[in-house]
Protein backbone atom coordinates (compact mmCIF):
# COMPACT_ATOMS: atom_id res chain seq x y z
CA UNK A 1 0.00 0.00 0.00
CA UNK A 2 1.05 3.67 -0.83
CA UNK A 3 0.28 6.30 1.43
CA UNK A 4 0.91 6.24 5.26
CA UNK A 5 -1.56 3.54 7.30
CA UNK A 6 -3.20 6.48 9.33
CA UNK A 7 -3.27 10.20 8.64
CA UNK A 8 -4.24 12.81 10.41
CA UNK A 9 -4.73 16.37 8.75
CA UNK A 10 -5.13 19.85 10.40
CA UNK A 11 -7.31 17.83 13.12
CA UNK A 12 -9.01 20.20 15.17
CA UNK A 13 -11.28 20.02 18.35
CA UNK A 14 -12.56 22.49 20.81
CA UNK A 15 -14.67 22.34 24.05
CA UNK A 16 -15.88 25.94 24.35
CA UNK A 17 -13.08 27.98 24.93
CA UNK A 18 -10.88 25.05 25.20
CA UNK A 19 -8.57 23.90 22.44
CA UNK A 20 -7.89 20.29 22.97
CA UNK A 21 -6.40 19.39 19.34
CA UNK A 22 -5.49 22.03 16.89
CA UNK A 23 -4.68 21.92 13.29
CA UNK A 24 -3.24 18.54 14.19
CA UNK A 25 -1.44 16.41 11.50
CA UNK A 26 0.04 13.11 12.11
CA UNK A 27 1.25 10.40 9.61
CA UNK A 28 1.29 6.43 11.24
CA UNK A 29 2.94 3.65 8.92
CA UNK A 30 1.73 0.42 7.86
CA UNK A 31 3.78 -1.61 10.88
CA UNK A 32 4.90 1.42 12.34
CA UNK A 33 5.16 1.85 16.03
CA UNK A 34 5.06 5.76 17.14
CA UNK A 35 5.33 6.84 20.87
CA UNK A 36 3.30 9.49 21.83
CA UNK A 37 3.79 12.13 25.02
CA UNK A 38 3.12 15.56 26.15
CA UNK A 39 2.42 16.95 30.06
CA UNK A 40 -1.06 15.91 31.41
CA UNK A 41 -4.08 17.58 30.38
CA UNK A 42 -1.89 17.83 26.38
CA UNK A 43 -4.61 16.18 24.22
CA UNK A 44 -3.01 12.89 24.11
CA UNK A 45 -6.16 11.20 25.21
CA UNK A 46 -8.68 13.44 23.34
CA UNK A 47 -6.18 12.35 20.07
CA UNK A 48 -7.03 8.98 20.54
CA UNK A 49 -10.60 9.76 20.71
CA UNK A 50 -10.56 11.60 17.73
CA UNK A 51 -8.59 8.63 15.87
CA UNK A 52 -11.48 5.93 16.85
CA UNK A 53 -14.44 8.39 16.26
CA UNK A 54 -15.18 8.54 20.36
CA UNK A 55 -14.80 12.19 20.02
CA UNK A 56 -15.65 13.67 16.27
CA UNK A 57 -13.55 16.52 14.75
CA UNK A 58 -14.45 19.94 14.45
CA UNK A 59 -12.57 20.50 11.66
CA UNK A 60 -9.76 18.45 9.56
CA UNK A 61 -9.74 15.15 8.23
CA UNK A 62 -8.28 11.30 9.39
CA UNK A 63 -7.76 9.07 6.80
CA UNK A 64 -7.03 5.05 7.55
CA UNK A 65 -5.82 2.53 5.39
CA UNK A 66 -6.73 4.65 2.17
CA UNK A 67 -10.12 5.41 3.17
CA UNK A 68 -11.79 9.02 5.10
CA UNK A 69 -12.89 7.75 8.19
CA UNK A 70 -13.85 11.71 9.66
CA UNK A 71 -17.72 10.98 9.82
CA UNK A 72 -17.90 7.04 10.45
CA UNK A 73 -19.09 5.67 13.56
CA UNK A 74 -16.64 4.06 16.52
CA UNK A 75 -17.76 0.26 15.78
CA UNK A 76 -17.35 0.82 12.08
CA UNK A 77 -13.89 2.10 12.50
CA UNK A 78 -12.73 -0.47 14.46
CA UNK A 79 -14.20 -3.16 12.34
CA UNK A 80 -11.43 -1.35 9.69
CA UNK A 81 -8.98 -2.25 12.18
CA UNK A 82 -8.26 0.58 14.86
CA UNK A 83 -8.09 -1.06 18.06
CA UNK A 84 -7.71 0.97 21.22
CA UNK A 85 -6.87 0.71 24.81
CA UNK A 86 -8.41 2.86 27.24
CA UNK A 87 -6.64 4.90 30.10
CA UNK A 88 -9.23 4.46 32.83
CA UNK A 89 -10.05 0.17 31.87
CA UNK A 90 -13.71 0.10 30.77
CA UNK A 91 -14.19 -3.64 31.30
CA UNK A 92 -17.43 -5.37 30.87
CA UNK A 93 -17.25 -5.99 34.58
CA UNK A 94 -19.51 -8.76 34.93
CA UNK A 95 -18.57 -10.81 32.11
CA UNK A 96 -15.67 -13.02 32.14
CA UNK A 97 -12.37 -11.68 31.15
CA UNK A 98 -12.80 -14.59 27.87
CA UNK A 99 -16.18 -13.32 27.10
CA UNK A 100 -15.09 -9.64 27.13
CA UNK A 101 -12.52 -11.00 24.27
CA UNK A 102 -15.17 -12.89 22.33
CA UNK A 103 -17.46 -10.07 22.28
CA UNK A 104 -14.23 -7.81 20.57
CA UNK A 105 -13.55 -11.29 18.29
CA UNK A 106 -16.98 -11.53 17.22
CA UNK A 107 -18.27 -8.33 16.58
CA UNK A 108 -14.73 -6.47 15.77
CA UNK A 109 -12.93 -8.99 14.11
CA UNK A 110 -16.32 -10.65 12.73
CA UNK A 111 -15.35 -14.14 13.85
CA UNK A 112 -17.04 -17.08 13.83
CA UNK A 113 -18.08 -18.10 17.80
CA UNK A 114 -15.31 -21.37 17.29
CA UNK A 115 -12.51 -19.66 15.62
CA UNK A 116 -12.79 -16.87 18.05
CA UNK A 117 -12.59 -18.96 20.78
CA UNK A 118 -9.27 -20.47 19.25
CA UNK A 119 -7.92 -16.69 18.66
CA UNK A 120 -8.97 -15.44 22.20
CA UNK A 121 -7.18 -18.32 23.79
CA UNK A 122 -3.91 -17.40 22.45
CA UNK A 123 -4.28 -13.48 23.03
CA UNK A 124 -4.99 -14.39 26.80
CA UNK A 125 -1.94 -16.61 26.60
CA UNK A 126 -0.19 -13.88 24.85
CA UNK A 127 -0.88 -11.16 27.72
CA UNK A 128 -1.16 -13.63 30.47
CA UNK A 129 -4.28 -13.52 31.18
CA UNK A 130 -4.83 -17.19 30.61
CA UNK A 131 -5.13 -18.38 34.36
CA UNK A 132 -8.36 -15.56 34.63
CA UNK A 133 -9.93 -16.45 31.45
CA UNK A 134 -12.91 -17.63 33.44
CA UNK A 135 -13.40 -15.18 36.24
CA UNK A 136 -15.44 -11.94 36.22
CA UNK A 137 -13.50 -8.92 34.80
CA UNK A 138 -14.98 -6.97 37.43
CA UNK A 139 -12.75 -8.61 39.67
CA UNK A 140 -9.37 -8.54 38.16
CA UNK A 141 -6.41 -5.78 40.39
CA UNK A 142 -5.90 -2.41 37.97
CA UNK A 143 -2.87 -4.15 36.60
CA UNK A 144 -4.76 -6.85 35.28
CA UNK A 145 -7.42 -4.65 33.91
CA UNK A 146 -4.74 -2.90 32.00
CA UNK A 147 -4.02 -6.28 30.96
CA UNK A 148 -7.17 -6.79 29.53
CA UNK A 149 -7.59 -3.74 27.69
CA UNK A 150 -4.56 -4.56 25.61
CA UNK A 151 -6.10 -8.01 24.94
CA UNK A 152 -9.42 -6.95 24.32
CA UNK A 153 -8.30 -4.18 21.88
CA UNK A 154 -6.05 -7.13 20.30
CA UNK A 155 -8.94 -9.25 20.05
CA UNK A 156 -10.18 -7.33 17.45
CA UNK A 157 -7.30 -8.06 15.11
CA UNK A 158 -6.29 -4.31 14.55
CA UNK A 159 -4.34 -3.64 11.68
CA UNK A 160 -3.26 -0.30 14.30
CA UNK A 161 -3.11 -0.71 17.70
CA UNK A 162 -3.57 2.43 20.09
CA UNK A 163 -2.40 1.92 24.15
CA UNK A 164 -3.37 4.87 26.26
CA UNK A 165 -0.99 4.28 29.42
CA UNK A 166 -0.76 1.04 29.59
CA UNK A 167 2.42 0.99 31.91
CA UNK A 168 1.02 3.20 34.58
CA UNK A 169 2.17 1.44 38.12
CA UNK A 170 4.01 -1.16 36.74
CA UNK A 171 6.94 -2.77 38.64
CA UNK A 172 10.60 -2.66 36.48
CA UNK A 173 9.66 -6.30 35.81
CA UNK A 174 6.00 -6.40 34.45
CA UNK A 175 7.63 -3.51 32.33
CA UNK A 176 9.91 -5.47 30.88
CA UNK A 177 7.48 -8.20 30.18
CA UNK A 178 5.02 -5.31 28.90
CA UNK A 179 7.68 -3.87 26.31
CA UNK A 180 8.24 -7.81 25.15
CA UNK A 181 4.78 -8.20 24.67
CA UNK A 182 4.31 -5.26 22.96
CA UNK A 183 7.35 -5.86 20.62
CA UNK A 184 5.81 -9.20 20.32
CA UNK A 185 2.65 -7.77 18.42
CA UNK A 186 4.81 -5.28 16.34
CA UNK A 187 6.58 -8.28 15.03
CA UNK A 188 3.24 -9.50 14.00
CA UNK A 189 2.72 -6.56 11.85
CA UNK A 190 0.47 -4.24 14.16
CA UNK A 191 1.19 -0.66 13.83
CA UNK A 192 1.35 1.01 17.21
CA UNK A 193 0.64 4.17 18.85
CA UNK A 194 1.71 4.37 22.23
CA UNK A 195 1.22 7.05 24.90
CA UNK A 196 3.67 6.44 27.77
CA UNK A 197 4.86 8.11 30.71
CA UNK A 198 7.45 5.80 31.31
CA UNK A 199 9.97 7.52 28.93
CA UNK A 200 12.97 4.59 28.91
CA UNK A 201 10.14 1.79 28.15
CA UNK A 202 8.77 3.52 25.46
CA UNK A 203 12.02 4.69 23.54
CA UNK A 204 12.89 0.91 23.69
CA UNK A 205 9.98 0.04 21.25
CA UNK A 206 8.97 2.73 19.09
CA UNK A 207 10.59 4.23 15.70
CA UNK A 208 9.54 7.30 16.43
CA UNK A 209 8.32 10.08 18.49
CA UNK A 210 5.87 12.66 19.13
CA UNK A 211 5.54 15.22 21.77
CA UNK A 212 1.59 16.94 22.30
CA UNK A 213 1.38 20.16 24.13
CA UNK A 214 -1.74 22.35 24.13
CA UNK A 215 -3.28 20.29 21.09
CA UNK A 216 -0.70 20.83 19.31
CA UNK A 217 2.56 18.92 17.97
CA UNK A 218 5.60 20.50 19.81
CA UNK A 219 7.96 17.94 18.02
CA UNK A 220 8.26 14.98 16.18
CA UNK A 221 11.42 12.50 15.04
CA UNK A 222 13.96 10.18 15.46
CA UNK A 223 13.03 9.67 19.58
CA UNK A 224 16.44 9.97 21.41
CA UNK A 225 17.33 13.50 18.96
CA UNK A 226 13.01 14.58 20.23
CA UNK A 227 14.07 13.87 24.20
CA UNK A 228 17.23 15.89 23.67
CA UNK A 229 15.66 19.19 22.09
CA UNK A 230 15.41 21.93 24.89
CA UNK A 231 11.78 22.92 24.04
CA UNK A 232 10.64 19.43 24.83
CA UNK A 233 12.89 19.38 28.07
CA UNK A 234 11.28 22.07 29.12
CA UNK A 235 7.73 21.08 28.44
CA UNK A 236 8.19 17.93 29.13
CA UNK A 237 10.57 17.77 32.47
CA UNK A 238 10.05 21.33 33.74
CA UNK A 239 13.94 22.01 32.84
CA UNK A 240 13.99 25.79 32.03
CA UNK A 241 15.61 26.18 28.23
CA UNK A 242 18.69 28.51 28.90
CA UNK B 1 0.76 -26.98 17.29
CA UNK B 2 -1.13 -24.48 18.27
CA UNK B 3 -3.25 -24.71 21.10
CA UNK B 4 -6.70 -25.44 21.06
CA UNK B 5 -9.39 -24.04 22.87
CA UNK B 6 -13.24 -24.91 22.44
CA UNK B 7 -16.66 -23.20 24.12
CA UNK B 8 -18.25 -24.45 27.13
CA UNK B 9 -22.15 -23.39 27.82
CA UNK B 10 -22.68 -24.66 31.25
CA UNK B 11 -24.13 -27.92 31.62
CA UNK B 12 -25.53 -27.24 35.37
CA UNK B 13 -28.37 -25.40 33.22
CA UNK B 14 -29.75 -28.33 32.04
CA UNK B 15 -30.99 -30.43 34.82
CA UNK B 16 -32.17 -27.15 35.44
CA UNK B 17 -34.19 -26.47 32.33
CA UNK B 18 -35.39 -30.00 32.60
CA UNK B 19 -37.12 -29.19 36.22
CA UNK B 20 -38.19 -25.68 34.37
CA UNK B 21 -40.46 -28.14 31.85
CA UNK B 22 -42.00 -30.41 34.63
CA UNK B 23 -42.98 -27.04 36.31
CA UNK B 24 -44.47 -25.27 33.36
CA UNK B 25 -46.45 -28.75 32.50
CA UNK B 26 -47.89 -28.74 36.20
CA UNK B 27 -48.61 -25.07 35.81
CA UNK B 28 -50.39 -25.48 32.67
CA UNK B 29 -52.59 -28.56 34.30
CA UNK B 30 -53.14 -25.62 36.98
CA UNK B 31 -57.21 -25.02 36.38
CA UNK B 32 -57.70 -28.31 36.41
CA UNK B 33 -57.13 -28.81 40.45
CA UNK B 34 -57.14 -25.78 41.76
CA UNK B 35 -60.04 -22.94 42.01
CA UNK B 36 -60.58 -19.98 39.61
CA UNK B 37 -59.58 -17.37 42.18
CA UNK B 38 -56.20 -19.08 42.03
CA UNK B 39 -56.01 -19.94 38.84
CA UNK B 40 -56.82 -15.74 37.80
CA UNK B 41 -53.89 -14.75 40.18
CA UNK B 42 -51.39 -17.33 38.66
CA UNK B 43 -52.56 -15.35 35.17
CA UNK B 44 -51.76 -12.69 36.02
CA UNK B 45 -48.10 -13.58 37.87
CA UNK B 46 -47.46 -15.33 34.53
CA UNK B 47 -47.90 -11.62 32.46
CA UNK B 48 -46.37 -9.57 34.73
CA UNK B 49 -43.54 -12.22 34.88
CA UNK B 50 -43.42 -11.57 30.91
CA UNK B 51 -43.43 -7.43 31.72
CA UNK B 52 -40.88 -7.72 33.96
CA UNK B 53 -38.05 -9.82 31.91
CA UNK B 54 -39.17 -7.34 29.00
CA UNK B 55 -38.15 -4.20 31.74
CA UNK B 56 -35.64 -5.89 32.49
CA UNK B 57 -34.10 -6.38 28.79
CA UNK B 58 -34.55 -2.94 28.18
CA UNK B 59 -33.08 -1.16 31.11
CA UNK B 60 -30.97 -4.13 32.95
CA UNK B 61 -28.83 -5.07 29.65
CA UNK B 62 -29.57 -2.43 26.79
CA UNK B 63 -29.31 0.22 29.13
CA UNK B 64 -32.63 1.84 27.76
CA UNK B 65 -34.15 2.74 31.69
CA UNK B 66 -37.79 3.32 30.19
CA UNK B 67 -40.72 4.60 32.65
CA UNK B 68 -42.57 4.95 29.38
CA UNK B 69 -43.26 1.00 28.76
CA UNK B 70 -46.99 1.77 29.54
CA UNK B 71 -47.61 3.12 26.17
CA UNK B 72 -47.07 -0.36 24.41
CA UNK B 73 -49.17 -1.82 27.04
CA UNK B 74 -51.63 0.71 26.33
CA UNK B 75 -51.41 0.65 22.59
CA UNK B 76 -51.45 -2.61 22.77
CA UNK B 77 -54.76 -3.02 24.65
CA UNK B 78 -56.56 -0.22 22.47
CA UNK B 79 -55.11 -2.28 19.14
CA UNK B 80 -56.66 -5.08 20.27
CA UNK B 81 -59.86 -3.64 20.96
CA UNK B 82 -59.85 -2.17 17.35
CA UNK B 83 -58.81 -4.86 15.69
CA UNK B 84 -61.68 -7.24 17.74
CA UNK B 85 -64.66 -4.55 17.69
CA UNK B 86 -64.16 -2.75 14.21
CA UNK B 87 -62.57 -5.04 12.37
CA UNK B 88 -63.85 -8.60 13.49
CA UNK B 89 -60.66 -10.43 13.59
CA UNK B 90 -60.73 -13.54 16.27
CA UNK B 91 -58.96 -12.21 19.58
CA UNK B 92 -56.68 -14.75 20.34
CA UNK B 93 -55.35 -13.96 16.37
CA UNK B 94 -55.48 -10.29 17.57
CA UNK B 95 -53.51 -10.62 20.44
CA UNK B 96 -49.83 -10.54 18.35
CA UNK B 97 -51.69 -8.73 15.90
CA UNK B 98 -51.55 -5.87 18.54
CA UNK B 99 -48.11 -6.57 19.19
CA UNK B 100 -47.08 -6.01 15.97
CA UNK B 101 -49.18 -2.40 16.31
CA UNK B 102 -47.25 -1.36 19.22
CA UNK B 103 -43.94 -2.32 17.20
CA UNK B 104 -45.06 -0.44 14.28
CA UNK B 105 -45.12 2.59 16.78
CA UNK B 106 -42.22 1.83 18.71
CA UNK B 107 -40.14 2.69 15.78
CA UNK B 108 -40.65 6.50 15.24
CA UNK B 109 -40.96 6.72 18.90
CA UNK B 110 -37.29 5.44 19.18
CA UNK B 111 -35.97 7.55 16.56
CA UNK B 112 -36.86 10.29 18.87
CA UNK B 113 -36.72 9.20 22.84
CA UNK B 114 -33.21 7.77 21.21
CA UNK B 115 -32.05 10.95 20.97
CA UNK B 116 -31.79 11.34 24.77
CA UNK B 117 -29.60 10.33 27.31
CA UNK B 118 -30.00 8.69 30.97
CA UNK B 119 -32.70 10.70 33.09
CA UNK B 120 -33.51 12.33 30.07
CA UNK B 121 -34.51 9.00 28.36
CA UNK B 122 -36.49 7.99 30.94
CA UNK B 123 -38.28 11.59 31.62
CA UNK B 124 -38.87 11.53 27.57
CA UNK B 125 -40.65 7.73 27.72
CA UNK B 126 -42.55 8.79 30.38
CA UNK B 127 -43.73 11.70 28.41
CA UNK B 128 -44.37 10.02 24.82
CA UNK B 129 -46.71 7.74 27.57
CA UNK B 130 -48.42 10.54 28.88
CA UNK B 131 -49.09 12.09 25.21
CA UNK B 132 -50.04 8.88 23.95
CA UNK B 133 -53.06 8.51 26.80
CA UNK B 134 -53.80 12.53 26.15
CA UNK B 135 -54.74 11.42 21.84
CA UNK B 136 -56.55 8.34 22.83
CA UNK B 137 -58.75 10.24 25.56
CA UNK B 138 -59.30 12.77 22.51
CA UNK B 139 -60.50 10.03 20.21
CA UNK B 140 -64.50 9.21 20.47
CA UNK B 141 -64.00 6.46 18.71
CA UNK B 142 -62.00 4.96 20.81
CA UNK B 143 -64.38 5.62 23.85
CA UNK B 144 -62.74 8.92 24.56
CA UNK B 145 -61.96 9.61 27.91
CA UNK B 146 -64.01 6.98 29.65
CA UNK B 147 -62.83 3.93 27.18
CA UNK B 148 -65.05 1.15 26.10
CA UNK B 149 -65.80 -2.53 26.59
CA UNK B 150 -65.91 -5.62 24.44
CA UNK B 151 -69.21 -6.39 22.88
CA UNK B 152 -70.96 -9.70 24.04
CA UNK B 153 -69.91 -10.57 20.79
CA UNK B 154 -66.18 -10.78 20.96
CA UNK B 155 -66.83 -12.23 24.10
CA UNK B 156 -68.12 -15.38 22.47
CA UNK B 157 -65.93 -15.84 19.98
CA UNK B 158 -63.48 -16.68 22.36
CA UNK B 159 -65.22 -19.56 24.27
CA UNK B 160 -69.20 -19.35 25.14
CA UNK B 161 -68.95 -20.70 28.47
CA UNK B 162 -67.37 -18.36 31.47
CA UNK B 163 -65.37 -20.94 32.87
CA UNK B 164 -63.76 -22.24 29.68
CA UNK B 165 -62.36 -18.38 28.95
CA UNK B 166 -61.03 -18.27 32.13
CA UNK B 167 -59.09 -21.33 31.21
CA UNK B 168 -58.12 -20.22 27.91
CA UNK B 169 -57.44 -16.63 29.35
CA UNK B 170 -55.46 -18.30 31.85
CA UNK B 171 -53.30 -20.39 29.46
CA UNK B 172 -52.48 -17.66 26.80
CA UNK B 173 -50.97 -15.58 29.76
CA UNK B 174 -48.75 -18.51 30.67
CA UNK B 175 -47.89 -18.93 27.32
CA UNK B 176 -46.96 -15.32 27.21
CA UNK B 177 -45.07 -15.50 30.23
CA UNK B 178 -43.03 -18.27 29.27
CA UNK B 179 -42.58 -17.76 25.73
CA UNK B 180 -41.37 -13.93 26.94
CA UNK B 181 -38.82 -15.82 29.18
CA UNK B 182 -37.91 -18.37 26.27
CA UNK B 183 -37.01 -15.49 23.73
CA UNK B 184 -34.94 -13.69 26.59
CA UNK B 185 -32.97 -16.28 27.54
CA UNK B 186 -32.81 -17.36 24.26
CA UNK B 187 -31.81 -13.58 22.82
CA UNK B 188 -29.37 -13.57 25.73
CA UNK B 189 -27.33 -17.05 24.68
CA UNK B 190 -26.94 -15.93 21.10
CA UNK B 191 -24.77 -13.47 20.04
CA UNK B 192 -26.63 -10.39 20.35
CA UNK B 193 -26.82 -11.51 23.81
CA UNK B 194 -23.03 -11.05 24.04
CA UNK B 195 -23.55 -7.57 22.68
CA UNK B 196 -25.96 -6.29 25.02
CA UNK B 197 -24.60 -7.63 27.72
CA UNK B 198 -21.14 -5.79 26.83
CA UNK B 199 -23.63 -2.83 26.46
CA UNK B 200 -24.83 -3.00 29.91
CA UNK B 201 -21.20 -3.37 31.34
CA UNK B 202 -19.70 -0.38 29.37
CA UNK B 203 -21.46 1.77 25.96
CA UNK B 204 -17.82 3.20 25.16
CA UNK B 205 -15.93 -0.13 25.24
CA UNK B 206 -18.84 -2.27 23.34
CA UNK B 207 -18.61 0.87 20.51
CA UNK B 208 -14.78 0.82 20.22
CA UNK B 209 -15.06 -3.24 19.87
CA UNK B 210 -17.15 -3.35 17.04
CA UNK B 211 -21.01 -3.58 18.24
CA UNK B 212 -22.98 -1.49 16.53
CA UNK B 213 -24.97 -0.27 19.54
CA UNK B 214 -27.38 2.17 18.12
CA UNK B 215 -28.63 -1.04 16.21
CA UNK B 216 -28.89 -3.67 18.98
CA UNK B 217 -30.49 -1.33 21.26
CA UNK B 218 -32.95 -0.20 18.78
CA UNK B 219 -33.93 -3.73 17.65
CA UNK B 220 -34.27 -4.94 21.42
CA UNK B 221 -36.53 -1.67 21.85
CA UNK B 222 -38.28 -2.69 18.58
CA UNK B 223 -38.85 -6.22 20.21
CA UNK B 224 -39.71 -5.50 23.51
CA UNK B 225 -42.80 -3.23 22.22
CA UNK B 226 -43.51 -6.35 20.02
CA UNK B 227 -44.04 -8.41 23.15
CA UNK B 228 -45.20 -5.76 25.47
CA UNK B 229 -48.23 -4.74 23.25
CA UNK B 230 -49.11 -8.38 22.96
CA UNK B 231 -49.29 -8.41 26.52
CA UNK B 232 -50.96 -5.24 26.60
CA UNK B 233 -53.68 -6.71 23.73
CA UNK B 234 -53.97 -9.84 26.51
CA UNK B 235 -54.37 -7.85 29.71
CA UNK B 236 -57.48 -6.07 28.09
CA UNK B 237 -59.16 -8.62 26.56
CA UNK B 238 -59.17 -10.27 30.04
CA UNK B 239 -60.36 -6.99 31.24
CA UNK B 240 -62.84 -7.16 28.66
CA UNK B 241 -62.71 -2.97 29.27
CA UNK B 242 -60.36 -0.28 28.57
CA UNK B 243 -59.98 3.10 29.37
CA UNK B 244 -56.93 5.69 29.13
CA UNK B 245 -56.55 5.75 32.72
CA UNK B 246 -56.43 2.07 33.07
CA UNK B 247 -54.04 1.35 29.76
CA UNK B 248 -51.64 3.75 29.88
CA UNK B 249 -51.52 3.19 34.04
CA UNK B 250 -48.16 4.21 35.11
CA UNK B 251 -48.02 2.79 38.47
CA UNK B 252 -49.26 -1.05 37.04
CA UNK B 253 -47.68 -1.20 34.22
CA UNK B 254 -44.75 0.32 34.51
CA UNK B 255 -43.66 1.10 38.66
CA UNK B 256 -44.97 -2.26 39.66
CA UNK B 257 -42.66 -4.10 37.07
CA UNK B 258 -39.43 -1.60 38.27
CA UNK B 259 -40.27 -3.08 41.32
CA UNK B 260 -39.93 -6.43 40.44
CA UNK B 261 -36.90 -5.63 38.68
CA UNK B 262 -34.57 -3.80 41.00
CA UNK B 263 -35.87 -5.52 44.06
CA UNK B 264 -35.45 -9.24 42.17
CA UNK B 265 -31.72 -8.32 40.56
CA UNK B 266 -31.74 -6.10 37.35
CA UNK B 267 -29.40 -7.30 34.82
CA UNK B 268 -29.87 -11.58 35.12
CA UNK B 269 -32.81 -13.68 34.30
CA UNK B 270 -33.02 -14.89 37.72
CA UNK B 271 -33.59 -11.54 39.70
CA UNK B 272 -37.05 -10.92 38.20
CA UNK B 273 -38.53 -14.03 38.73
CA UNK B 274 -37.90 -13.47 42.71
CA UNK B 275 -38.89 -10.18 42.56
CA UNK B 276 -42.02 -11.23 41.04
CA UNK B 277 -42.81 -13.67 43.74
CA UNK B 278 -41.89 -11.19 46.31
CA UNK B 279 -44.58 -8.46 45.16
CA UNK B 280 -47.16 -10.88 44.98
CA UNK B 281 -46.25 -12.05 48.93
CA UNK B 282 -46.01 -8.97 49.51
CA UNK B 283 -49.23 -7.56 47.76
CA UNK B 284 -51.11 -10.45 49.47
CA UNK B 285 -49.39 -10.05 52.97
CA UNK B 286 -50.44 -6.03 52.72
CA UNK B 287 -54.31 -6.15 51.29
CA UNK B 288 -56.35 -4.87 54.06
CA UNK B 289 -54.03 -2.00 55.01
CA UNK B 290 -54.86 0.08 52.12
CA UNK B 291 -52.35 2.30 51.12
CA UNK B 292 -50.01 1.59 53.44
CA UNK B 293 -49.61 -1.22 50.56
CA UNK B 294 -47.79 1.04 48.71
CA UNK B 295 -46.13 2.95 51.16
CA UNK B 296 -44.03 -0.37 52.70
CA UNK B 297 -43.71 -1.47 48.72
CA UNK B 298 -41.71 2.34 48.44
CA UNK B 299 -39.75 1.88 51.57
CA UNK B 300 -38.66 -1.79 50.13
CA UNK B 301 -37.22 -0.47 47.00
CA UNK B 302 -35.81 2.64 48.33
CA UNK B 303 -33.45 0.30 50.50
CA UNK B 304 -32.56 -1.93 47.85
CA UNK B 305 -31.52 0.88 46.12
CA UNK B 306 -29.54 2.16 48.55
CA UNK B 307 -28.39 -0.99 50.30
CA UNK B 308 -28.06 -3.87 47.73
CA UNK B 309 -28.21 -2.48 43.92
CA UNK B 310 -27.92 -5.65 42.66
CA UNK B 311 -31.14 -6.87 44.16
CA UNK B 312 -31.23 -10.15 46.06
CA UNK B 313 -29.95 -12.54 42.81
CA UNK B 314 -26.84 -10.41 42.54
CA UNK B 315 -26.16 -11.15 46.20
CA UNK B 316 -27.13 -14.93 46.00
CA UNK B 317 -25.34 -15.59 42.74
CA UNK B 318 -22.39 -13.39 43.91
CA UNK B 319 -22.14 -15.18 47.24
CA UNK B 320 -22.97 -18.27 46.14
CA UNK B 321 -21.68 -18.22 41.94
CA UNK B 322 -25.40 -20.12 41.09
CA UNK B 323 -26.44 -19.21 37.42
CA UNK B 324 -29.82 -20.70 36.69
CA UNK B 325 -30.21 -20.05 33.22
CA UNK B 326 -26.91 -20.47 31.58
CA UNK B 327 -25.96 -17.39 29.77
CA UNK B 328 -22.08 -17.50 30.38
CA UNK B 329 -19.65 -19.00 28.38
CA UNK B 330 -16.00 -21.02 29.49
CA UNK B 331 -12.86 -21.07 27.88
CA UNK B 332 -11.85 -24.74 28.09
CA UNK B 333 -8.33 -25.36 27.30
CA UNK B 334 -8.23 -28.79 25.25
CA UNK B 335 -5.19 -30.86 26.29
CA UNK B 336 -2.61 -32.21 23.82
CA UNK B 337 -3.07 -35.81 25.55
CA UNK B 338 -7.02 -34.85 24.84
CA UNK B 339 -6.58 -33.73 21.64
CA UNK B 340 -4.84 -36.43 20.35
CA UNK B 341 -7.15 -39.23 21.07
CA UNK B 342 -9.95 -36.81 19.61
CA UNK B 343 -7.88 -36.74 16.66
CA UNK B 344 -7.24 -40.83 16.67
CA UNK B 345 -11.13 -40.64 17.21
CA UNK B 346 -11.51 -38.73 14.41
CA UNK B 347 -9.25 -40.36 12.00
CA UNK B 348 -9.14 -43.87 12.80
CA UNK B 349 -6.26 -44.61 10.19
CA UNK B 350 -4.26 -42.03 11.78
Amino acid sequence: MTGPLLELVEVSKRYGALTVADRLSLAVGDGEALGVIGPNGAGKSTMFNLITGDVRADAGAIRFAGGDVTALAPHLRCRRGIGRSYQIPHPFAKMTVFENLLVAAIYGARRGERESAARCGEVLDLTGLAAKANIPAGTLTLLERKRLELARALATEPRLLLLDEIGGGLTEHETRALVETIRAIRAAGTAIVWIEHIVHALLSVVDRLVVINFGRKLAEGEPQAVMAEPRVREVYMGIPTQ
Amino acid sequence: MRAAFRIDRGAAGRVFGLAALIAAAALASLPLWVDSGVTRLAGEMAYYLALAQLWNLLAGYAGLVSVGQQAYVGLGGYALFVLCGSLGVHPLLAIPLAGAAAAALSLPIALIVFRLRGAQFAVGTWVVAEICQLVIAQLPSLGGGSGQSLTAAVVRAIAAGRTTREMIFYWCSLAAGLAVLALVYGLLRSRIGLALTAIRDSEPASRSVGVDTFRTKLLTYVVVAFCTGAVGGLIFLQKLRISPDSGFGLQDWTVVVIFMVVIGGIGTIEGPFLGLFIYFALRQLLADYGSWYLIILGCVAVFFMLYARDGIWGWISARFGLQLFPVRRHLVRVTPARRASLDDAADPKG
